[in-house]
This record gives structure tokens, C-alpha cells and sequence, in this order.
């Protein structure tokens, strides 16, 4: 008699199958490759969903120059490795205007850097599905967003015309300029995702795991002096503190947690006790309330 | 220590969804839940505030904030998702409004769930919403059922009144075909037999809440026949031909004879391959990579099933169909239809009944409206391969999609295939079209003039028909009085009417236009999707849309049959262009606006299109 499916077996395979029908539907799908854990894991899923194909689409990261060094040299590394389509796109203009975390503030780089840059490298490409790496427990307007989500001709999400999404049944039909955001990993946690992670042994970016790292505490905030461009405030003195990631961005903008986590066992023993939601370190989400749902309407991934 | 304690590896997966309304403290159960399965982190936690209304104890329906919309109108308003995990097993669960209006998101959650929560205010007993709550559950084929009866701490407790409920929803259980209800009485806000089981209940002695969605069987589909969708078609490596998809009911082995449908032709699998490596045997539920060993020929769309126990195949069948969107379901509309992972167009050909929400009655209807349950025969434009939804859910689902819109417009659960066009064969005669139009010195066509009453239609048409009859062609105009009072004597003006008439016109143009002539078709037609409908009935060659473009203020002036007058004076209902819409054409084969041009231009534009064309010479 079969023993029936894991979770995680049953995750993973409706993840193939939303990956499938992605690209079985749509002419010009691209992967949003982010470098973090849930892009390593959906990178996963696309080599398991095509084998023995490779993933029969590109993949795209936006970089806005402020990413964890440690990230770029991970990310060059998997695409040498996997053999990966690589578009890596800054905006020109936000990077010529000289657009910052530091002066301009996390709003305004996360706009012109991010979702600006987003659109540019959408439209530029012409890709009429983009795949993400977004989960629906990551953040309360997230609960409510499709596995097939769809972007008008200016990638503006609208929660209030959102279809019906029933059984395995996804619409996939566009109209004139809309384009489609695909979400496989919406119905996994963050446990899941370390869960899966250790099962599969993917790889992933060093950060996740704690080390002795200089940081600064800054607005109740962990932030690593990752190289020469963060200015510190006066009476600022970087010290060394066992820290980790939970998710990973922009480093000013990215808080460290405290943790002695350094193998995955370490981090799921963490999560499964752990008191703090995920995206707690992640500047751009605090702002007024309703801070996420706004971005996403303005076309924030 | 306890069997059913896995590790988070081996746990399972239960899906369920919470029917109720905001006053039956649903939400509060959800945080409760959640909250006291320690699945909201502190930060989150925080929200939960001691409230007023709840006697100073904190305020779990706080957690489930969503969309900011909702904050502020202070109530839920689609389907929300939620995690949570035990130490036996990882539960989603949909979190769905019990708001009337609302029966589109309910079906949505329950469409994916195992279980069904029906939520139940111990002070009031059942509402009717109970009822629509838990026939909406019975129709998406949710077999489990838990009644939880809330608010126990509103009338102390009492097992009398927990036991009047109880009874009292056993028969309506027992109407709808719910075999499997357990009823468990709680209160959330003070979390007793949630997750605890509550001291001030010692008369009850079956599971909390949470003990038994960690115990509850879940429904397997790898008992049921052999099922696999083909998603798309693996050209991996050099040689190597694959079929990708999900199995989606039963069991299959390296070996095994299968057939593809609906083309019937049969094969045998030869390789099942995964990411990690070729498997034996694979059962529903697993993503794998078939590999036939003949060469025959499959593509996206198709159904690969066991030889035993094959499913239907057929071009109409039976199904129960649940309304999703605003604009109403109109029999004879042409919708695209999503059916596994094949894409189809179809109609709805009779509409049997619409259910009476309140008492589970079947009702006459000519349409169906948002949040209406119906059972109705479709037709599709080519055979499918699927099974009754209550053999497999799976295999029996199908989504309705708008094909102006491209909205989700209703979602159906088949219940039988019908056969009658099975016996249905084309007579082909030995003439065939190109003869006929051969002697009259043309080509046939249609040309379909839409616009608002009194907007000139009939008038140019009519010039047109002068003008070729001149000529020498055969033509001939059908317009509202030459078939209203007819063939279509039997229709109104509803939308649904509307629909049909303009259904029986394409058609009869049709049979003219096979007949050689040049047709000219003067309807107001007010729906893209019926033109929509002739274009393709019709051939793109053929069909001209002409688009009489005259504003409303001018047609109203004009008024030559004194309509608007009537109108406005509210003898005349849905009439097009005051109380029933008018969708002018996007893209119309000729647009003539008549404000600009006189009727001799107009007959010159029209028949400068046929030369082109081809149609005249």
C-alpha cells in the first residue's frame, strides 16, 4: 500500500505543477531570482519540474547596487554553476540620480531602485509572466493574493478585481498590456521553506547561518557595516556579534537577529520556538499601516 | 508518548475552510486557533488587544487583519489563507466571509478543503445561513463536516441546548448528504475545547476542536482510478519525449497499459521520470514525467487514464454550476471553459434550475446571478475526457472564463455526461457553398451593422441592398421586425432573451450565407460577446461588423418609431442605451460615424470594403 504524501511532498508537487502550467500558458515567462532562501528554493522547483529539461525560462535580478556582497558572489556562483539564462538589470537613471538607502531613505530607493527597476526590465523584455518567490504568511496582505495574480498595463495590482482561484484551475488569459505575477510557493511557511532546504540540500547564501559580524544597532535595528558606504553616526562603533539573517535585501535596510544558529538543524530548532515574524527586520514594511499593500499595488513584487 | 507525533518531515497535510459570519465570532475561533497553536509570532501577537466589546479579554479576531479596505469597512471581504502546524500535522486553512453575497469565496476555499468548519452561535441556534453555509459545502464535495457551537459561555454551558442543535442539524445534514458531522461546543473567546479541553463542560467528552482536525482521516485519491493531466510536453535532452503532469487520481507502474484521451489510442509507460531519479510506481498527488513506449502522439490537454474504469467522454454533459460574477449567467453565451488542462468553448444549453438558497428547492430560472447555485447541460465545441465530480474531484471541475473580460465567472462540478449529440452526424450534400456562389458572381458574406435604436442601421442597410441588387447579387436583410415576429416571436428582452435571439439570427445568417448571399444583418446586438459569437460561427472571411455609430442624444432626437419616448415614460423596460447596456465594438470591421457622413458615403465606405475584400469583384 502507498503511504500518503508528506506535506512537504504535496507542497513541493503543486509547486511543479503551478510551474508547469506557467510555462505551458504564458509565451515569455521570466524567474524573479532575488538570491534569497525562497528564490533557492523556487530555482529548485524549476530544475526538478523540467528535468530532464533545463528551466525553459530566464532569470532575473534587480540589482540596486546595495545588496549583501556576499549575495552577488552567491548568486554569479549558482548561475555558473546551474548553468542559468542571467538578466541582472539596475535602474540606470535611479543609479545616475544617485539614488540611496542613506540619503534618499528606504521608500524612495525601494521605489526607484526595486519596483521602478522591476518594470523597466519587465517591459524591456517583454515577459508576460513573472515568476516569484512571495508567500502568502509572510505578511497579512499577502494572505489573500493568487497563485495567478494579474498586473494591468502599468503593473498595478488591484486587490479588489482579483479572480476566483478554485481547484488547480488557474486563468491565465491577458488582456492588451496586462501581464501575470505567478506565486508556486504561496502556500509555504517559512519552516517549510528550512524544512525543504535541509531535506533537498540546496544551497544557499552564507548570511542565513549566524557568524561573528560587525554591526551597529541603529532605530532598534541590527544593520551590518558591510563595506565602506554605510556612514555612522556619531558614537557609532561597529562591534562583533554573533548574528544571522532571516531574510535578505538591501544590507541597510536589512536587520540582523541575535543567533547561534549555524546549521540548519540550528535555525528550523530557532524558527519552531521563535516569537518573531519573519519580515520584522525589514525596514520598508514599516511604514504607515497597510505599508506592503500599497507597495504591491504599486507594482512591488 | 503519543503515536500520532511525527516528525515535521513525515507530517501530512489537512486542508480546511471556516464557514460563519464575523457575529458568529468566527474570527475570534481562527485567532484563537492559530494563536494558541503558537502559529502568531509575538509581534503579531500584540495586535490582539483587550477589548470593551470582548469583557476586557483579548481580541483574537484582531490577527486575521488582511487587506487595509477591510480594516477600516471592519469586516473580511474574499478569501484569506492561513498557516498553521502541530505536532502531528500542517493545516491550511481558508478563511472565507459569511456574508450572503459572499457564496463565491466560500466555494473558492472550499474547493481545495478536506474538511468544513460550520460555524454555529450557541445563543441563536441555526440561521438560514447555516444552511447555505453547509449546502455550498455539500455541493463542492466536502465530505467531513465539523459543527462547532460557539458562544457556550453565553448560555452557561447548558448540554441541553448544545444537544437541541445538535439535532436540529442532523437532519439538515441528513437533506444534504453531510454523512460525517462531528459537533463540538466551544467558545473561542475563552478558548474552551479549542485546543484545551474546557472545565466548565464535563458532560462533554468527544475531542477539542483541534484534537480532532489532527486525527481526522484525509480523503486519498490514489484508491480511485488512474488520472494524469498532460501540462506540456518534455523535449529535454536529445530523443527524450516526456509527458509532464500531476496524477490526479489512483496508481501508476512502470508497464502499465494506458490510454490517451480523448483520442483513445493506447500505449504503455515506460519510464517515470523525476528531478531525484526514475520511480517504479508513482500514486495521486505526485508531479512526475511519463514516458510511453510507442510513439504516439499526445499533447497539452490530454488525459492518460488506466484501460479499467475509463472515464466519460463527451461533448455536453450535466453539471452543478455556482455563479462567480456580477454580470449574470446568460444560456447560449459562449464562454472559454478551463477543463483540466484543456481550454474549450462552451454554453450553457439549458439552465434545468437555479436552488433556493433558504430551503434547498429547485427553481425555474432563465439566468443566473452572482452567488446562485444552478444546475445546467452545457455543450462544448469538442469532446472531453472527465469524471462525475462526485467520482473524482479532480477530474470533474471545470472554471467558466469571460472571453471579454477574461474574468473567472463560474466554477462547475459535473455530475453526468449527456450523449444526445453523440447521434447527431453532418449531412454533407454534394453542392457545397463555393458552387452557389460561383453562378452569382460573388462571394457570400455577412455584413452585421450594430448600433442603438434609431441609430441608422436599417437605413443604410437598406441602401446597400439597393445598391447590390443593382449590381446583380443575391442578398437578402434580416432585421428585427422580419424575425421578431416570426422565428423569435417567443423571445423578450432580457439579457437572457437577448442572447437567444441574437443566437438564432447568427445562425440563420448562416445558413444564408451558406446558401451563397450576401446578408445583411441589422440588430442592435448590444453584446460584444454575441458578435463576438457570430464572428467565429461565421468565419472572419465572411463577417464584416459595421458599427452605425450615432450618439445617444441624437438617436433620442430622431426617435423615427417614438421607443424613447415610451421609454422614458416607463412603458418600455431594458430598453438598449437608457436601462440596458449598449457595449459598442473595440475594433468593428468598418465604424461609420454618421454625424460625419451623409448616407451616399456610408454605401460608398461599405461597398469599397466588399471590393476589397474580394466579396464583390
Amino acid at each position: 500500500m502507498p503511504v500518503s504524501l508528506t506535506y512537504l511532498e504535496q507542497l513541493e508537487a503543486e509547486s511543479i505543477h503551478v510551474l508547469r502550467e506557467t510555462v505551458a500558458v504564458f509565451s515569455n515567462p521570466v524567474l524573479m531570482y532575488s538570491i534569497g532562501k525562497d528564490s533557492s528554493v523556487l530555482l529548485h522547483l524549476a530544475l526538478k519540474a523540467f528535468y530532464p529539461a533545463k528551466p525553459p525560462f530566464k532569470v532575473l535580478h534587480v540589482d540596486t547596487t546595495w545588496k549583501f556582497r556576499e549575495m552577488i558572489a552567491f548568486r554569479d556562483r549558482r548561475a555558473r554553476e546551474l548553468g542559468l539564462d542571467l538578466i541582472v538589470h539596475t535602474n540606470q537613471e535611479g543609479l545616475k540620480a544617485g539614488v540611496n538607502p542613506i540619503t534618499h531613505g528606504a521608500a524612495v530607493h525601494t521605489d526607484v531602485m526595486k519596483t521602478e527597476a522591476l518594470k523597466q526590465a519587465l517591459d524591456h523584455h517583454a515577459f508576460d509572466a513573472a515568476i516569484g518567490g512571495a508567500r502568502r504568511d509572510e505578511e497579512p496582505s499577502r494572505a489573500k493574493e493568487r497563485i495567478f495574480s494579474r498586473r494591468n498595463a502599468s503593473h498595478r495590482w488591484d486587490p479588489r478585481r482579483q479572480q476566483p482561484e478554485l481547484w488547480q484551475l488557474y486563468n491565465n488569459r491577458l488582456g492588451p498590456g496586462e501581464s501575470a505575477r505567478v506565486f508556486p510557493l504561496s502556500n509555504w511557511t517559512e519552516l517549510d521553506v528550512w524544512t525543504y532546504i535541509a531535506r533537498e540540500n540546496i544551497p544557499v547564501v552564507p548570511l542565513y547561518f549566524a557568524a561573528q559580524r560587525p554591526v551597529v544597532e541603529r532605530d532598534g535595528m541590527l544593520i551590518m557595516v558591510d563595506d565602506s558606504r554605510l556612514p555612522l553616526r556619531p558614537n557609532e562603533v561597529p562591534q562583533q556579534r554573533w548574528i544571522r539573517f532571516r531574510t535578505l535585501g538591501c544590507y541597510p535596510l536589512t536587520g540582523a537577529v541575535e543567533s547561534r544558529a549555524t546549521t540548519i538543524e540550528a535555525i528550523i530548532a530557532e524558527l519552531a520556538d521563535g516569537r518573531t515574524s519573519e519580515r520584522q527586520g525589514r525596514a520598508i514594511d514599516h511604514g504607515s499601516g497597510g505599508s506592503m499593500e500599497r507597495r504591491k499595488a504599486e507594482g512591488y513584487f | 508518548m503519543d503515536a500520532t507525533i511525527v516528525g515535521p518531515a513525515q507530517r501530512d497535510l489537512l486542508r480546511l475552510i471556516t464557514c460563519g459570519s464575523v457575529d458568529d465570532g468566527k474570527s475570534t475561533l481562527i485567532g484563537r486557533l492559530l494563536a494558541d497553536a503558537g502559529a502568531v509570532p509575538d509581534d503579531q501577537l500584540r495586535n490582539a488587544v483587550p477589548s470593551s466589546a470582548n469583557n476586557g479579554l483579548p481580541d483574537y479576531a484582531m490577527l486575521l487583519d488582511g487587506l487595509q479596505a477591510e480594516r477600516e469597512q471592519g469586516i473580511t471581504i474574499d478569501v484569506g489563507y492561513r498557516f498553521f502546524t502541530t505536532p502531528r500535522r500542517r493545516f491550511i486553512l481558508a478563511d472565507t466571509p459569511g456574508h450572503e453575497q459572499y457564496t463565491r469565496n466560500m466555494a473558492t476555499g472550499a474547493s481545495a478543503s478536506d474538511v468544513a468548519i460550520v460555524l454555529v452561535d450557541a445563543s441563536k441556534g441555526l440561521l438560514s445561513q447555516t444552511w447555505r453555509h453547509s449546502a455550498i459545502v455539500s455541493k463542492m464535495g466536502i465530505r467531513r463536516v465539523v459543527l462547532a457551537v460557539n458562544k457556550m459561555d453565553l448560555i452557561d454551558y447548558r448540554q441541553r441546548d448544545f444537544a437541541d442543535i445538535v439535532a436540529a442539524y442532523a437532519s439538515m445534514a441528513e437533506r444534504l448528504g453531510l454523512s460525517d458531522v462531528t459537533s463540538i461546543p466551544v467558545s473561542a473567546l475563552r478558548g474552551d475545547n479549542v485546543i484545551r479541553q474546557s472545565d466548565a463542560m464535563p458532560w462533554y467528552e468527544g475531542p477539542t476542536l483541534l484534537r480532532y482536525l489532527e486525527t481526522v482521516e484525509i480523503a486519498d485519491a490514489s484508491g480511485k482510478p488512474f488520472r494524469f493531466g498532460v501540462q506540456w510536453v518534455n523535449r529535454g535532452a536529445t530523443g527524450f519525449r516526456g509527458y509532464a503532469g500531476t496524477i490526479l487520481g489512483g496508481r501508476v507502474r512502470v508497464g502499465d497499459e494506458i490510454a490517451v484521451l480523448p483520442s483513445g489510442v493506447r500505449s504503455h509507460v515506460s519510464r517515470i521520470v523525476t528531478f531525484g531519479g526514475d520511480l517504479e510506481a508513482a500514486q495521486a498527488g505526485q508531479a512526475v514525467t511519463l514516458t510511453l513506449a510507442e510513439a504516439v502522439d499526445v499533447s497539452r490537454g490530454d488525459l492518460i487514464t488506466g484501460c479499467e474504469a475509463p472515464p466519460h467522454l463527451a461533448d455536453q454533459f450535466a453539471a452543478d454550476l455556482v455563479w462567480l460574477d456580477d454580470a449574470p449567467m446568460l444560456p447560449g453565451r459562449p464562454y472559454v471553459m478551463r477543463l483540466g488542462t484543456a481550454t474549450y468553448t462552451a454554453t450553457v444549453t439549458e439552465l434545468k434550475h437555479r436552488l433556493d438558497m433558504n430551503t434547498g428547492a429547485g427553481r425555474a430560472a432563465k439566468q443566473l446571478d452572482v452567488n446562485q447555485i444552478g444546475f445546467a447541460n452545457l455543450a462544448l465545441d469538442r469532446s472531453a475526457a472527465f469524471d462525475a465530480y462526485a467520482d473524482n474531484r479532480n477530474t470533474g471541475n471545470f472554471i467558466l472564463i469571460d472571453r471579454v473580460t477574461n474574468g473567472t465567472v463560474g466554477a462547475g462540478m459535473i455530475r453526468f455526461p449527456l450523449r444526445r449529440a453523440g447521434n447527431l452526424t453532418w449531412q454533407n450534400f454534394s453542392t457545397d457553398r463555393s458552387a452557389r456562389s460561383a453562378i452569382k458572381g460573388h462571394r457570400p458574406a455577412v455584413l452585421w451593422f450594430t448600433g442603438l435604436s434609431g441609430s441608422g442601421k436599417s437605413t443604410v442597410a437598406d441602401a446597400i441592398d439597393r445598391r447590390l441588387l443593382a449590381r446583380g447579387c443575391h442578398t437578402y436583410i434580416l432585421d428585427g421586425d422580419n424575425i421578431r415576429h416570426g422565428l423569435n416571436r417567443d423571445l423578450g428582452f432580457t439579457d437572457t432573451d437577448r442572447v437567444e435571439n441574437i443566437r438564432r439570427v447568427i445562425e440563420v445568417a448562416r445558413l444564408l450565407a451558406d446558401a451563397g448571399l450576401i446578408v445583411l444583418v441589422s440588430f442592435i446586438s448590444p453584446f460584444r460577446a454575441e458578435r463576438q459569437l457570430a464572428r467565429e460561427r461565421l468565419g472572419a472571411d465572411e463577417f464584416l461588423e459595421i458599427f452605425v455609430d450615432t450618439s445617444l442624444a441624437e438617436c433620442e432626437r430622431r426617435d423615427p418609431k417614438g421607443l424613447y419616448r415610451k421609454a422614458r415614460e416607463g412603458k418600455i423596460a431594458n430598453f438598449t442605451g437608457l436601462d440596458s447596456a449598449y457595449e459598442p465594438p473595440e475594433a468593428p470591421d468598418l465604424h461609420l460615424r454618421t454625424a460625419d457622413l451623409s448616407v451616399e458615403q456610408e454605401v460608398e465606405l461599405v461597398l469599397q470594403s466588399l471590393r476589397q475584400r474580394g466579396i464583390l469583384d
